[in-house]
């Protein structure tokens, strides 16, 4: 392969700008792995169907694995590194622990993300509300419903409003 | 080289337009193997499984405007191409005129992909079909198809085209509209109707030209307009549509005024069901009404056996679903209708 | 301080969490070393041809390419039953399915590993394929797939005349039902690194829930001493058993290492994931069986028709399977199973979660259902009235000890109000129920030996630690917080105590891996052996300091005490250091062989467990007969767990069961068209979303098993079980049609609509099983419990 072919791309990456020599046809999810070395990003099919890559992209839920890094020298990218404030972990983190959320834990970090996500606009969200943001995430572990309640649990240790009643 | 499993995207040349111009300069002279990317989530997969030769990509995302979204129900709005599912389904304007625009947005695969994946990609969605949205492995070990470097339709053997499923959730509702997208290439600009930028084909699915890029789309003002979009699918979310209808309907003094629908997942462009629907003019639809029609609508509709589920299963659907399209549209029960697809005893 | 359990029976969070929650755990393919290589492999595109020529000179010749493979290069053959040697890490004469591995390459980067498996030429001599049961049976079709004939495995075992007891019943019924492949699909891809030292040391990091046996399979294919191979489990990113068998690339990958002499990573796209499989094998099976009026069971006979797929693999234990457990739900006192396995041109079938059970529990439920139906019995009465009994032996020489299937029963009918509701549900919606019972580990190993089948190692330190050492590998289970729990109970010391190393054939004693639901109950009763003798050594040295006898202690919050006197003690860490200043290190290995039960026949090796788990649930299901869709509004499940170690983890194994059970029943099915795989995708491959999740009501029910670790049974494979039937007795309780087939489609409950219209039988599935000509029955005499009736 002619090295020629590789660009420079600078990434913002949980608050930590990278500039890094790529080929421009490698994925985020690739130079996140394989090029920064944050390898709690995951991946299950490479194509869009299981977001086990999920990220956030200017705290928007993204499949790294459909993400081209040259379009997102601009954002703000998180990966679940980046969850935890220094040594404390997020209360999802927490709560998704307590609550046995993760079983294999492969999911879990895409869907730690989607639900700070969720979070973040939504501080006391429904439980349709959650089920329908984690939607997108696969789990084959756990059938779902700890990782609602875990969600339920940190959000309500965040917030001092009750759960809505909708969406 | 033709690659054999691994989903590394081909080696080519990631380029990011700065102006449409540029972009169409690019795609219009590359010989044919330049792409536009705009979102990515229906390129790339595809691309990884080397659906296409591509030397090429040409990024829209960086060109200034490009996700807006103006205008309201009263005058008409314009969603430019680069307006994520997402923010068509969730924008306040959409949402009260054009229902169905929002609800189609709002059932396209998932948040992620709603987040990422933009209006004109999900207009432009690569006809799909089970022999052919497959690895390159998977489609030599099976046999290639004329789609892509074969010469036989897998799904049809007899038929000398291809009958891959136009999959766009949105497509048929800017057809129900009557929207028009507007088309920007080399030679200028210009502006069609949603149903006239698709061809009934599998593999040469559009009229858009090379070097044209979609802008944006616009849909007519909709003051006293009624629509909804169903979406069938196996499962609540990742899902293509297997099914789709779209019905919008323009109601004054309390009668239709006019009637419009389009299908998706049942060939290889919106299928227009309008014509079907002419009979509501001038009344207000009741149930019996409703079912009859729908239960006559789903004749243009031709599923194959290239999609989930059963293609016999898929037809029998389809009135049950422009039924419950109708339903809602008219403010009846969309679920409580007089259809079934059960099978004739 | 009483005696009270501090830490078993408590949902503590568990010590893998926080890596997993943090991103930190590192899953195979996160392994990154120096100068790693890519390892590809060429797969076949033909589902049964012969080899003719490999010309791998284009492939070598490209720049960055630094081996490759075929093979001639890996000729030992193997696989994971000793009867079953019939796989090739790289295929030489023959390919048996689209899929099947022929080359492999190492590359510095996957783009040109790509190039190099595209260059590789290879000449097949495409042979007739084939894709069925009938196909694989049908005479004249050319040649076989392996040896001289598609059968791969027929077995036929009769305990007590079973015809005289179902033809001489009150009242007998026959039922035929199918139930589809489907497959594991873990979120994680398989991978493996390896690398291998100028120091002539392999190592292997792998997601496998095996190492063991890839360990001994590395041995032999490579055919390279045990003791200079490592093989270090990788947690697994869910495995579901289609981690549980000795994949090519792990072969592969090894040998790449050695021929370069770099580290090799083999990752497998999803795609290969499908063909590398071992999932649940489609299962034709007929069932008939005779009843006293009052629904008393007399006698069964069950036949079962596997389709195996292209090789061997667990197939001779999965065929056993499906005719194992009958009899451990249900007493029954004559028994006849007859069982089949063909070879077919599709990737291999082997053990998903409930191993070669869940269909035949799909036929025996529904069955029921119908039967109960017939004798105006209503459902849970019928099985009431078949329950087997507590310490006892069945038809087929199983032992029972603990056996809670009563009380899961009746706390799910009672939680449900099943048997009123089952009539006052409204239109479209209906309840269902089944019952189940499972292993807690098999009771013999895969390979015949008498070593312990789990064996753990703990060392205390000065400072109060506790490292613990086992073979056993997290899959997302809990296998580690078993073992932590238990030995932090013991020990009297806090779970982070606890420093765990597991899963490293260099360092950890065996452990035979995390499949067949057994490491709770076997590795947790090594770590408890273990622990508790080092509790006797630590009680030793603390009672001569406190002068007091090692009895009276009790080890608890960090500290030796005397129980009746608890402010009378020392530190954990005191106690530690008084013991190894008078005898040294202070380490203790425990291990774990189970009971041999096996009965006096052939194949009874396979059924056999310390103990059973059994599990009842109710479905519920919502039916829109416009369309034929089902839904799964809601679930109950009692699981008889033995004892919750910790029940959070317990509930969440069941609500994960719960959830692979649904979607196996509704959805998810592995097909073929035109000789190769339909769909091996994630997004045509229907795994159920957050929009399908039920509610889910689980009941614990704890039986504390006499032989289980603090009284544990199994939770990881059990409950999927009766959720499969449960739905298929909702949807005919909701709109009166059976479904006889799995999965339960809508297309299918249309069809079965209309025929209900039409007044015709309201039923799908299939009407006949193939003739067959099994071998002969064995005559097995029954235990002397059973001999009289
Ligand atoms: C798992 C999965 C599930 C999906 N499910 C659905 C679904 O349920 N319904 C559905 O409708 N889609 C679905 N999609 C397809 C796709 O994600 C969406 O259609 C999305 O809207 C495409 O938009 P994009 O911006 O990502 O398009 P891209 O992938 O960037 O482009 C798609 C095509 O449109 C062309 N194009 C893009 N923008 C323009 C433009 N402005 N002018 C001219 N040409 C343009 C591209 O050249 C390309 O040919 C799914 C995809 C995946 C991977
Ligand atoms: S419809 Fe026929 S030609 Fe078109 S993609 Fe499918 S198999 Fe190929
Ligand atoms: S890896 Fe599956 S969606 Fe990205
Ligand atoms: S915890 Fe294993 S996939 Fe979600």
């Amino acid at each position: 392969m002619p090295v020629t072919d590789k660009v420079p791309v600078h990434l913002l990456v949980n608050g930590e700008a990278y500039e890094v020599m790529v080929p421009p046809y490698k994925t985020l999810l690739e130079v996140l792995r394989e090029d920064l070395g944050l390898t709690g990003t995951k991946h299950g099919c490479e194509l869009g169907e299981c977001s086990m890559c999920g990220v956030l992209v200017d705290g928007k839920p993204y499949l790294s694995c459909l993400a081209m890094p040259l379009d997102l020298q601009q954002a703000e990218i998180s990966t679940v590194e980046g969850l935890a404030n220094g040594n404390e972990p997020h209360p999802l983190q927490r709560a998704f622990a307590e609550l046995g959320a993760a079983q294999c834990g492969y999911c879990t970090p895409a869907m730690l993300l989607t639900a700070k996500s969720l979070l973040d606009s939504n501080p006391r969200p429904s439980r349709e509300a959650i089920r329908q943001a984690l939607a997108g995430v696969l789990c084959r572990c756990t059938g779902y419903l700890k990782i609602f309640e875990a969600v339920e649990l940190a959000a309500a240790r965040s917030s001092t409003s009750p759960p809505a009643a909708h969406v | 080289m033709d690659p054999i499993l691994v989903l590394r995207l081909p080696r080519l040349r990631y380029v990011q337009a700065r102006t449409v111009e540029e972009a169409a300069a690019i795609v219009g002279s590359d010989g044919g193997r330049a792409m536009l990317i705009a979102g990515g989530t229906d390129l790339l997969p595809n691309l990884k499984r080397r659906q296409f030769d591509v030397a090429t990509l040409v990024s829209l995302r960086g060109i200034p405007g490009w996700d807006a979204i103006t205008g309201d129900p009263q005058a008409g709005m314009s969603l430019s191409a680069g307006a994520t599912l997402d923010q068509v389904a969730r924008h306040p304007a959409v949402l009260s005129g054009y229902r169905a625009l929002a609800q189609a947005a709002g059932l396209v695969s998932t948040p992620q992909i709603r987040y990422m994946g933009t209006l004109g990609g999900n207009l432009m969605v690569d006809p799909r079909c089970n022999y052919y949205n497959q690895t390159f492995a998977w489609r030599k070990a099976v046999g290639f198809c004329l789609k892509k470097d074969g010469d036989i339709c897998l799904v049809a053997r007899s038929s000398p085209r291809c009958w891959a499923v136009s999959s766009s959730d949105t497509a048929p509702v800017a057809v129900a509209f009557a929207a028009s997208v507007v088309l920007q290439g080399m030679a200028g600009t210009r502006r069609v109707r949603a149903a006239e930028l698709y061809r009934d084909d599998g593999i040469d699915y559009t009229t858009r030209k090379r070097d044209e890029v979609i802008t944006s789309v616009e849909f007519p003002a909709a003051r006293t307009t009624t629509s909804a979009y169903w979406k069938l699918r196996r499962r609540g979310s990742f899902d293509f549509p297997i099914v789709g209808a779209a019905v919008v309907i323009w109601w004054e003094d309390g009668v239709v005024r006019d009637a419009r629908g389009a299908l998706s997942a049942v060939g290889s462009h919106p299928v227009d069901i309008s014509s079907y629907l002419s009979s509501l003019r001038g009344v207000h639809p009741d149930e019996r009404l409703i079912a009859e029609l729908a239960a006559a609508a789903d004749k243009p509709a031709r599923p194959l056996d290239n999609t989930d589920l059963s293609h016999y299963w898929r037809k029998r659907m389809t009135r049950v679903f422009i039924e419950r399209a109708l339903r809602d549209a008219a403010g009846l029960d969309p679920q409580a209708g007089l259809l079934t697809a059960q099978l004739k005893s | 301080m009483s005696d009270e359990l501090s830490i078993v029976g408590q949902s503590l969070v568990k010590p893998d969490a926080m890596g997993k929650v943090s991103g930190q755990t590192k899953f195979a393919d996160d392994l990154m070393l120096p100068r790693m290589l890519f390892g590809r492999l060429l797969r076949s595109p033909y589902p049964h041809a012969r080899i003719r020529r490999i010309d791998t000179s284009k492939a070598t010749a490209i720049p960055g390419v630094l081996a490759v493979l075929t093979g001639e290069d890996l000729p030992v053959k193997f696989g994971i039953l000793p009867v079953s040697q019939d796989e090739e890490a790289l295929a030489r004469e023959k390919v048996r399915y689209v899929g099947d591995p022929v080359a492999a390459v190492a590359a510095t980067d996957e783009w040109i590993a790509d190039e190099a498996i595209d260059r590789i030429e290879v000449e097949f001599e495409e042979l007739p394929r084939y894709m069925s049961l009938e196909e694989a049976l049908a005479d004249g079709g050319g040649e076989p797939i392996h040896g001289r004939t598609n059968v791969h495995k027929a077995v036929a075992l009769e305990f007590g005349d079973t015809e005289e007891a179902i033809s001489g019943a009150a009242h007998q019924r026959e039922d035929i039902v199918f139930f589809e492949g489907n497959t594991h699909l873990p979120m994680e891809q398989h991978a493996a690194v390896a690398q291998y030292g100028q120091d002539g040391r392999l190592t292997l990091w792998s997601s496998t829930q095996t190492p063991h046996y890839v360990h001994r399979a590395l041995g032999k294919v490579l055919e390279m001493p045990m003791s200079r191979i490592r093989v270090i489990a990788t947690p697994n990113g869910g495995g579901f058993g289609g981690k549980s068998d000795i994949f090519a690339h792990e072969l592969v990958a090894a040998k790449l290492a050695l021929v370069t002499g770099r580290p090799v990573k083999i990752t497998l796209t999803r795609e290969e994931v499908f063909y590398a499989h071992r999932g649940r094998h489609p299962v034709l099976m007929k069932v008939r069986t005779g009843f006293t009026k009052e629904g008393v069971i007399t006698g069964m006979q069950f036949q079962s028709f596997l389709d195996g797929g292209g090789y061997g693999s667990y197939g001779v234990a999965s065929t056993y399977y499906t005719g194992a457990l009958q009899t451990t739900t249900y007493a029954i006192p004559r028994y006849r199973f007859e069982g089949a396995r063909l070879f077919t041109n599709k990737p291999p079938c082997g053990p998903k979660r409930g191993h070669g059970t869940p269909q035949p529990r799909f036929a025996l439920e529904v069955h029921l259902d119908k039967v109960a139906e017939e004798l105006g019995i209503d459902p849970v009465n019928l099985r009431l009235r078949n329950l087997p009994e507590p310490d006892s032996r069945t038809v087929n020489w199983l032992r029972i000890t603990s056996c809670g299937l009563r009380a899961c029963i009746e706390k799910v009918a009672a939680e449900s109000r099943f048997l009123e509701q089952r009539r006052a549900m409204p239109a479209g919606r209906g309840l269902g129920f089944a019952v189940s019972s499972y292993l807690s580990g098999a009771g013999t190993a895969i390979y015949w030996n008498e070593m312990p089948h789990s064996e753990v190692q703990l060392k205390v330190d000065r400072g109060g630690g506790v490292a613990l050492l086992c073979g056993a590998i997290d899959i997302g289970q809990g296998s580690d917080h078993i073992l932590a729990a238990i030995a932090a109970e013991v020990l009297g010391v806090s779970l982070d105590d606890i420093q765990l190393t597991t899963a490293d054939t260099d360092l950890t004693p065996i452990d035979l891996g995390s499949y067949s639901s057994r490491v709770t109950f076997m590795a947790g009763n090594a770590a408890r052996a273990a622990a508790e003798k080092v509790r006797a050594i630590l009680f030793e040295a603390a009672a001569e300091a406190l002068q007091c006898d090692p009895d009276d202690l009790q080890a608890r919050d960090r500290r030796v005490f005397r129980r009746a006197r608890p402010e009378d003690g020392m530190t954990f860490a005191q106690a530690v250091v008084a013991a190894e200043a008078k005898r040294g290190v202070v380490a203790a290995s425990g291990s774990y062989t189970p009971p041999r039960i096996a009965g006096p026949y052939k194949g009874s090796g396979v059924g056999p467990s310390p103990a059973y788990s059994y599990s009842a649930a109710v479905v519920e299901v919502d039916c829109d007969a416009r369309t034929g869709e089902v839904r799964v509004p809601q679930v109950w499940i009692a699981h008889d767990i033995g004892r919750a170690i910790n029940p959070m983890l317990v509930v969440g194994q069941v609500e994960g069961s719960v959830y692979m059970a649904l979607g196996e029943a509704l959805m998810e099915e592995q097909t073929f068209r035109l000789g190769l795989h339909k769909f091996p995708s994630m997004l045509e491959y229907k795994s159920p979303t957050a929009l399908e999740a039920p509610v889910i009501h689980t009941y614990l029910v704890e039986t504390i098993d006499p032989e289980g670790p603090f009284g544990a049974k199994e939770a990881g494979q059990g409950p999927l079980l009766p959720v499969i039937p449960a739905v298929a007795n909702a949807v005919y309780n909701a709109i009166g049609v059976r479904i006889d087939e799995i999965p339960i489609t809508p297309d299918r409950v249309l069809k079965a609509l209309a025929e209900k219209a039409k007044g015709r039988l309201p039923r799908v599935g299939p009407r006949r099983v193939p003739a067959f000509a099994f071998p002969a029955l064995i005559q097995v005499e029954r235990p002397p419990e059973w001999t009289q009736s």
